[in-house]
Order: structure tokens, then C-alpha cells, then sequence
């Protein structure tokens, strides 16, 4: 095979398929972005949902729970979150940590002020309303 | 004996050095989480899980790097055949990098993470609390730095000297993850296209440009203990690359099924990343193939293994458990469960641990004043690495059985039970996990320990028929 197959040809083979991979990809990307306002709740999410993802990242809620099956798998999903018990037991329960029960898994407390409480439930709300293609399969998560 | 063919290969030993020390915190970290799986409250609230991960992970990846970069400047001057272009620079980026990552370490412990982001000026540019993105803004303004002058050196050192396939390969998988990385630093507030983005660098970088740089790294070994043709190796290598490539690329897709993206890339994300074992396979054929092949018996034996190991578990760890869920019907149902968390652990262990244990162990000793290790160092590397692998195996068993059952529970009963409600159920495997994980941390101390063990007296004595351990 070693004289039909050389080196150099494998290497050009490496760009060329390398190069098509990325444009096709780079396509993709493009349409997935022009595709992407129609399967959000609002194409620019509102001021409130920006404080409430800031909210989220800086108290690194992925490090315990997934969201839309992304994050660690130590808490429960929150992309359904919403859906599954409403804005007020979130707000009750953020609240309510930790709960100190013996062996059980525990989640700090954040000392969220109510502007901040309802900021964060409009980042939930929001994620729960991404068209998901129907994950997760049910409302546990 | 004059062993480095260059003087400057020797920037590489410290890089070495401080990858190991990071292994032993990651996997102690690795512990406490195993830990807090079962025993909920377990040094609560001093190290919560969501720290202890993120010590856990980040210091797998800054390790990994580590590795990386010492592999470079290892076999980079020994291709290009010639002296590094500076190796000021390479130490000075060595202590940079280092102190960088104990601060960040000691930031993520030292103060609740909503207060490190506040100190660090997260405020300016948002890009901290995304997963395996936690650095502080600083913290990654230093990979930047640090990336674009290593680059620069490895760089100036290929341009001015011989250009063989192997550093061509590897400086690419290099610019490759640097250039990813900037779109750590993109992080909009509509949270699908951060999510899409997010994945140029995870995605992108461990099943795309990464796997270039271990292509190269294990080329480069397999040549140097086998001896066989170069250009054979170099023609392998090509081929792999391009399979990995062209399967890895669009293969992003299976990240995009349910995230919010469009429907289509359960097709797309599906199709190509079912054929990313593909290069892994041949991989591993490439590995035995050439270690079959060899010319010469290297009496590095510890080496050879570690060679042959990255083949066989990069291929069971990236390759298979990662087929297992990468189709979409399969994935609807084991997305964000135990099941990637397997895959997770012996993908990462088999592919980038393994092939960073493997530069190592053929560089280190020449780089320790010897041409190989003493007979009983070398059994104890190899001891090391069956208790490593074999214990790995267990742990990625063990949270495959308790992601089935999870789904099961969770996901496919016609009662499902909630998230906590399963947890508790899956105590079993869970210590099981755990306990794989002890056995994981004694085959590290082992291999700590070879590091340090020599030949008994006696041997050495009676060993008139031995070669001279010079």
C-alpha cells in the first residue's frame, strides 16, 4: 500500500478534509444563528434575565446542577426548573438553605436580596421556555 | 554521556515536575467529591462540592497543559534538531503559569466564588461560572499570555530548524488550542449561544485539537522506542488527524441536540460523532502495529506500555463509552445523567493522562541523568500503571451500572422519581466508585514512589551480568 499511499498525500488529504470540515461547520454555525430567534422566548433577553444569568454564574450554580443536561450531576436539572415547581417554592427554597440534614446534600447560602431572588426567576423562567426538542423527557429532569 | 541530543530539551523536566504535583491535588479533590456523593454534608461548608469541582477540574486541565507544554519543549528541539529558541522564556513562563494556577486554586478555596468574581473585576468582562470556565478574568488573561509567548517560542524554535510532520502536528494542535480559547472570553446573555460557543473550547479542544497534540506526542515516542520509519509514523499520523478531524469537527453536534439549537443537528451531531472511534481504532492499531514492528528493543519497557495503554484506553474511554451515548435517541435519555460522568473519567484518563504519563516516562529518566530507569523503578511504574488503569476501568463501570439505573428511575418508568429521590438509591455504586477511587489513589502513590525506588544492593552486586545502570 506504501507505494500507492505516500505521505504527502495523506497530509493533503489532512487539509483538504480539515478545511471542507470547518466551512461546513462555520455554515452550520451561521444558519444555526439565524435559526435561533424563533426558538427563544425573546430574541434579546431582557435586562432582568441578563442580572439573573450574571447571578447565576458568579455563585457557580454549575458546579451542583445541570442546566439543559449541562453542568455537574450532583443537584437536580434547573433548565425545567420553573416549570416543575413555580417561582415561589424557588425563591422559598434558595431562601430555606442549607438545610443541615444529616449526610444530606447541602447548598450554601446565597443572602439573595428580592430584586436579586426575582432576577434569577426570570433567568429560569426564560431558559424553561428554550425550544428544547422536548428534553427533558419528563418534568423531573 | 552526553544524553539530551539538546541542552535546552531540560526546560521541559520542571513542566513535568509540576504536572505530577497537580495530579496528586486533582485526584485528592477527586476523593472529597466521591466522597460527598455519598456523605451529602461532608466538609460542608468549608469545601463545598461545587469548589471542590471546580479544584478538581481545573486543576486536570491546568495538569494536562503542564504536560503538554513539556512534551513540547521536549521533543521540539530533538525534531526541529536544534537548541530552543529561549529558554529563559520557557522557565519564565513555567513560574508565571504555576503561581497563576496555586492563586487561582487558593482564590476558588479561600473566599466564597461570588466575592472572587468581585475581586477580580468579573464585572468588566462577564466570563466567569460556566463550567471548566471558572478562572477569574485575570487567571485567563494569563493563559493568553502565557499560550502566545510559549507559542512564540516553540514557534521560532521550528521555523529556524528541520520541520518534520510531528512538530508540524503538534505546533498546529497548539495555535489550535489557543485560538479556542478566546471564545472563553465570549459569554452573551442569551444563555443558547453562550452554550453554543462555549463548546468551541470544551468540545474543539478534547475531541479536536488535543487529540492532535497526542497524535503527535505519541508519534513521537513510538518512533523513538520502536524505531521504526519515520515516514510510516508520520503517514499514520496524518491519516489519524485527518479521521479525527473530519469526525470531531462537525461531531460538536452531538452537544447541540437539546440546548435550543435546531432539530437537524440530531442528524448531523449524530452521524459524524458516531464515527469519532474511528480514529481512536486507528489509533490503537497504529500503537500495536508499530510497537510489532519495531527495529530495536528499547529498554524503556515502562514507556512502551504506557504507549500501547493510551491506545487501547483512549479508544474504550473516547471511543467507545462516548459512542455508547452520542446517538440522539439514546442521548434524550442519557443527557446530563451518570452516564457522561463515565465517559467523562476514562476518556480524559485514557487519551490525555495516559499520553502525558507516557512523554514522561520515556523523557524523564534522560532528563534525570539516565538513560533509563533502574529495573525495580520501572516494575514499580508498571505496577503503578495497571493499579491506575484497571482502577479507572472500575470507576467508569461503576457510573455507567449507576447512570442506567438513574435513567431508568428517572427517566423511563412511568412514574419517574425525582433527581434526590434516585441519588439515594444509587449509594451502592456510588461507594463502589468511590472505593475504585482509593485503589486510583494508592496506584498514583506507587507511582510517585518509583520515582525514588533503586535497585536493591544485592542486584546490583550480583549483577555482573547486568548492563551498567548509567
Amino acid at each position: 500500500m506504501s507505494a500507492f499511499f505516500t505521505k504527502s498525500m495523506a497530509r493533503n488529504i489532512f487539509y483538504g478534509g480539515t478545511l471542507f470540515s470547518v466551512l461546513l461547520f462555520l455554515a452550520l454555525t451561521f444558519h444555526t444563528t439565524w435559526q435561533l430567534p424563533g426558538r427563544i422566548p425573546t430574541e434579546t433577553p431582557s435586562q432582568e434575565v441578563a442580572r439573573g444569568k450574571a447571578l447565576w454564574e458568579t455563585r457557580n450554580c454549575i458546579g451542583c446542577h445541570t442546566l439543559l443536561g449541562e453542568g455537574a450531576y450532583f443537584a437536580p436539572e434547573l433548565g425545567n426548573v420553573y416549570k416543575r415547581r413555580g417561582p415561589d417554592f424557588i425563591k422559598i427554597w434558595i431562601k430555606a438553605q442549607p438545610t443541615h440534614v444529616p449526610g444530606r446534600r447541602q447548598m450554601p447560602q446565597f443572602n439573595f436580596s428580592d430584586q436579586q431572588l426575582d432576577d434569577l426567576v426570570a433567568f429560569l423562567k426564560w431558559t424553561s421556555e428554550i425550544n428544547t426538542e422536548k428534553w427533558p423527557p419528563n418534568i423531573e429532569g | 554521556m552526553q544524553l539530551l541530543q539538546y541542552k535546552s530539551q531540560a526546560v521541559a523536566k520542571p513542566y513535568f515536575i509540576a504536572a505530577i504535583g497537580l495530579f496528586v491535588g486533582q485526584i485528592l479533590f477527586g476523593l472529597i467529591l466521591g466522597l460527598q456523593y455519598v456523605i451529602g454534608d461532608f466538609l460542608f461548608p468549608a469545601i463545598p462540592f461545587n469548589v471542590a469541582r471546580m479544584v478538581h477540574t481545573n486543576l486536570l486541565i491546568v495538569w494536562l497543559l503542564f504536560g503538554f507544554m513539556g512534551a513540547a519543549y521536549y521533543l521540539v528541539p530533538e525534531e526541529a534538531e536544534t537548541e530552543l529558541h529561549s529558554p529563559l522564556l520557557a522557565h519564565l513562563l513555567f513560574w508565571i503559569f504555576l503561581v497563576a494556577g496555586a492563586l487561582t486554586v487558593v482564590g476558588y478555596l479561600a473566599v466564597p466564588y461570588a466575592k472572587l468574581a468581585e475581586m477580580t473585576g468579573n464585572e468588566l468582562l462577564e466570563t466567569m461560572g460556566r463550567e471548566f470556565l471558572e478562572q477569574p478574568l485575570p487567571t485567563k488573561l494569563g493563559i493568553v499570555v502565557v499560550a502566545l509567548a510559549f507559542l512564540y517560542n516553540i514557534g521560532m524554535t521550528i521555523l529556524k530548524g528541520r520541520k518534520t510532520a510531528i512538530s508540524i502536528i503538534l505546533l498546529t494542535g497548539l495555535v489550535g488550542l489557543a485560538v479556542l480559547f478566546l471564545f472563553a472570553f465570549y459569554n452573551p446573555s442569551n444563555l443558547v449561544k453562550d452554550k453554543y460557543f462555549w463548546w468551541w473550547v470544551v468540545h474543539l479542544w478534547v475531541e479536536g485539537v488535543w487529540e492532535l497534540i497526542l497524535g503527535a506526542i505519541l508519534g513521537f515516542v513510538l518512533l523513538k522506542i520502536t524505531g521504526v520509519d519515520r515516514e510510516v509514523i508520520e503517514k499514520w499520523l496524518y491519516v489519524i488527524i485527518t479521521l479525527t478531524l473530519v469526525t470531531g469537527i462537525i461531531g460538536t453536534g452531538h452537544h447541540y441536540y437539546w440546548i435550543g439549537t435546531p432539530g437537524y443537528w440530531q442528524w448531523w451531531g449524530g452521524v459524524f460523532s458516531a464515527l469519532e472511534p474511528v480514529p481512536f481504532f486507528a489509533m490503537t492499531v497504529f500503537c500495536f502495529n508499530m510497537v510489532n514492528r519495531r527495529r530495536r528493543q528499547h529498554p524503556n519497557k515502562a514507556a512502551t506500555l504506557w504507549a500501547l495503554g493510551t491506545g487501547v484506553m483512549a479508544f474504550l474511554g473516547a471511543g467507545v463509552w462516548g459512542f455508547l451515548h452520542t446517538l440522539a435517541p439514546v442521548n434524550y435519555y442519557t443527557h446530563g445523567t451518570q452516564i457522561t460522568a463515565a465517559h467523562g473519567h476514562m476518556a480524559f484518563y485514557g487519551a490525555y493522562v495516559m499520553v502525558v504519563l507516557t512523554i514522561i516516562s520515556y523523557a524523564m529518566p534522560m532528563l534525570r541523568g539516565r538513560e533509563v530507569n533502574p529495573e525495580r523503578s520501572q516494575v514499580l511504574e508498571m505496577w503503578s500503571f495497571w493499579l491506575m488503569t484497571v482502577s479507572m476501568v472500575f470507576i467508569t463501570l461503576f457510573l455507567t451500572a449507576a447512570g442506567i439505573l438513574q435513567v431508568w428511575l428517572q427517566r423511563i418508568i412511568p412514574n419517574p422519581q425525582s433527581f434526590m429521590a434516585v441519588q439515594d438509591q444509587l449509594a451502592m455504586f456510588y461507594w463502589m466508585r468511590w472505593l475504585a477511587g482509593v485503589v486510583f489513589f494508592a496506584g498514583l502513590a506507587v507511582y510517585l514512589y518509583s520515582f525514588f525506588a533503586k535497585d536493591k544492593p544485592q542486584t546490583v552486586e550480583a549483577g555482573a551480568t547486568q548492563p551498567a545502570a548509567t
